[in-house]
């Protein structure tokens, strides 16, 4: 237990130090309530940053979404993402539909666990935000109770993009966004925009 | 008067003033009704306590020598370039740009002053970096607002680096009878700049009315700016003593680096309003960013170092 402790210390503390990361509240507070933190997707160091950003008593709650064809390694990465993060694996490489990645989701939030996860799926190398995959929205239809917080990570793409070797040290800032309910009746397509302009609206202009 | 004296009078005199501005603050802050709660007052305090830890660390960079002062200046670039890159846009044909100029040029410039290569560090950035730099960009096959692309990175560079590195700099210029003494010369134009924001920010808040541009910046007046220049040139010209000038050149010199300090405030100011903040960062409480503490140091410093390279020291 203290290994897992110290790991996630040693990785605040890095991810603090390297991103100069900075977290804003914007009408919103770091409450202990079951949430789905949503974001957008620029990096794999992305799940890390607003994980860290949480005090620790939330943080001990709240469990990453991560592929598994990337994180389910034997060493370092699985040990980092089943001991430390506690992380929700699911496996988006072949689409049977035995393994419904859903289920391990709904398993975590039925057991009042937190969740930080990014609805477009993949990496966003452009600039603002792709089309939303429907998973969240049968998240938030199963679990209404659950309050979803959109979450903007700034500039972590542009220190680390896709297949650059060398990180540049800019300052990240993430800015958690007011709560968001699903609203019964409400179509698919409407959540996910909803959901999504809401994100969007956190961004910082860009010209 | 030894170097050694100079600076123990100097330091001490800014200890001096820091207690009295400390007890000043303490004493607005209880005559607040009610305790804490006036943000002026508070900002106020935020910034003496800053202020505590600037004077610190520069007191160490001089303990420490040359290499402490090109430590300490390289470390404010690397923190300055910082916070302008986060702020500004730019794509990802810029990555390898960007990394020459945090991991290669900031590097190079400091260890170019401190092996006093002048022939190279005053023109690395102008020209190295300037045709360098597009060059990656270019290769990166992106044209997208390709040369504000190329011109914001540049400009990064020229600010943060080059225009900061040559408060260090001036360690470099041999003046006839001041060997040994040009620390006084960082001491005398970081005092001047910084004392010429403090006094504009103190004459600002007492009489300040006019605005000087309200676009750019609503802080800034009039009256602010005549007090705070003639306050601090008043200051600089009575710190001849430190300096290889006479009274009045000291005078003169001031009221030079204090009106490119004025200006370096103000461009960055437009900068800043341009991408919608109002810092540069949040690093030094009460002050925002590093760079908004430093922008008119970088808009005076080469001013300095040039003027007092070309009159004081022979060919």
């Amino acid at each position: 237990m203290w290994l897992e402790k110290l790991c996630a210390g040693v990785i605040c503390g890095l991810a603090e130090l390297l991103t100069g990361a900075r977290a804003i509240w914007r009408d919103n507070k770091p409450l202990a309530r079951q949430r789905i933190y949503f974001g957008n997707h620029t990096s794999h160091g992305d799940f890390v940053l607003i994980w860290s950003a949480l005090p620790s008593t939330l943080r001990a709650r709240t469990r990453p979404v991560a592929g598994a064809d990337y994180w389910d390694k034997p060493g370092l990465r699985g040990f980092l993402i089943k001991r430390v993060f506690r992380g929700v694996l699911i496996d988006r490489t072949h689409g049977d539909k035995q393994h419904d990645p859903l289920l391990v989701m709904k398993q975590a939030l039925a057991g009042g666990d937190s969740l930080i996860l990014f609805p477009e799926g993949t990496r966003n190398m452009g600039e603002g935000l792709l089309r939303f995959r429907a998973g969240i929205y049968h998240l938030a239809e199963n679990f209404p109770e659950v309050e979803l917080v959109p979450v903007w990570l700034e500039n972590l793409g542009r220190a680390m993009p896709k297949g650059s070797l060398i990180p540049l040290p800019l300052l990240c800032t993430l800015t958690f966004g007011p709560v968001l309910k699903f609203q019964p009746g409400e179509t698919r397509e409407a959540f996910l925009d909803r959901l999504r302009s809401a994100l969007l609206q956190l961004a910082p202009p860009h010209q | 008067m030894t170097a050694q004296q100079q600076m123990t009078y100097l330091f001490s005199g800014i200890f001096g003033l820091l207690v009295v501005a400390t007890a000043a603050g303490a004493v607005l802050r209880m005559r607040t009704p009610g305790g804490a709660g006036s943000p002026t007052i508070d900002n106020l305090n935020a910034r003496i306590k800053a202020w505590w830890v600037i004077v610190a660390f520069v007191g160490l960079a001089f303990l420490l020598g040359k290499t402490g002062m090109i430590l300490l200046f390289g470390y404010i670039s690397f923190t300055c370039l910082r916070e302008f890159v986060s702020l500004t846009y730019t794509r990802r044909g810029d990555h390898h740009a960007l990394a020459l100029g945090f991991f290669v040029f900031l590097p190079l410039q400091y260890y170019l002053i401190h092996i006093e290569w002048y022939g190279l560090f005053s023109i690395l950035i102008p020209v190295y970096a300037f045709l360098f730099m597009p060059i990656f960009e270019a290769l990166a096959a992106d044209t997208t607002r390709f040369l504000e692309r190329a011109a914001k990175v540049q400009w990064a560079l020229m600010i943060c680096v080059y225009c900061i590195s040559h408060v260090p700099a001036l360690l470099t210029l041999p003046i006839p009878g001041f060997e040994g003494r040009n620390a006084l010369l960082i001491a005398f134009l970081v005092l001047v700049v910084q004392l010429s924001d403090v006094f504009q920010y103190v004459w600002g808040k007492l009489l300040g009315k006019h605005k000087v541009s309200p676009n750019i910046s609503p802080s800034k007046t009039m009256e602010g700016l005549v007090g705070g220049v003639a306050t601090s040139t008043l200051i600089g010209a009575g710190l001849w003593w430190i300096t290889p000038f006479s009274p009045l050149q000291a005078g003169a010199i001031a009221l030079a680096i204090n009106l490119m300090g004025f200006f370096g405030g103000f461009v960055l100011s437009a900068i800043k309003r341009d991408r919608g903040v109002k810092d540069w960062g949040s690093l030094i409480e009460g002050h925002g960013g590093m760079l908004d503490r430093l922008d008119s140091i970088s808009f005076s410093a080469p001013i300095f170092f040039h003027i007092v390279r070309y009159w004081w020291v022979p060919d």
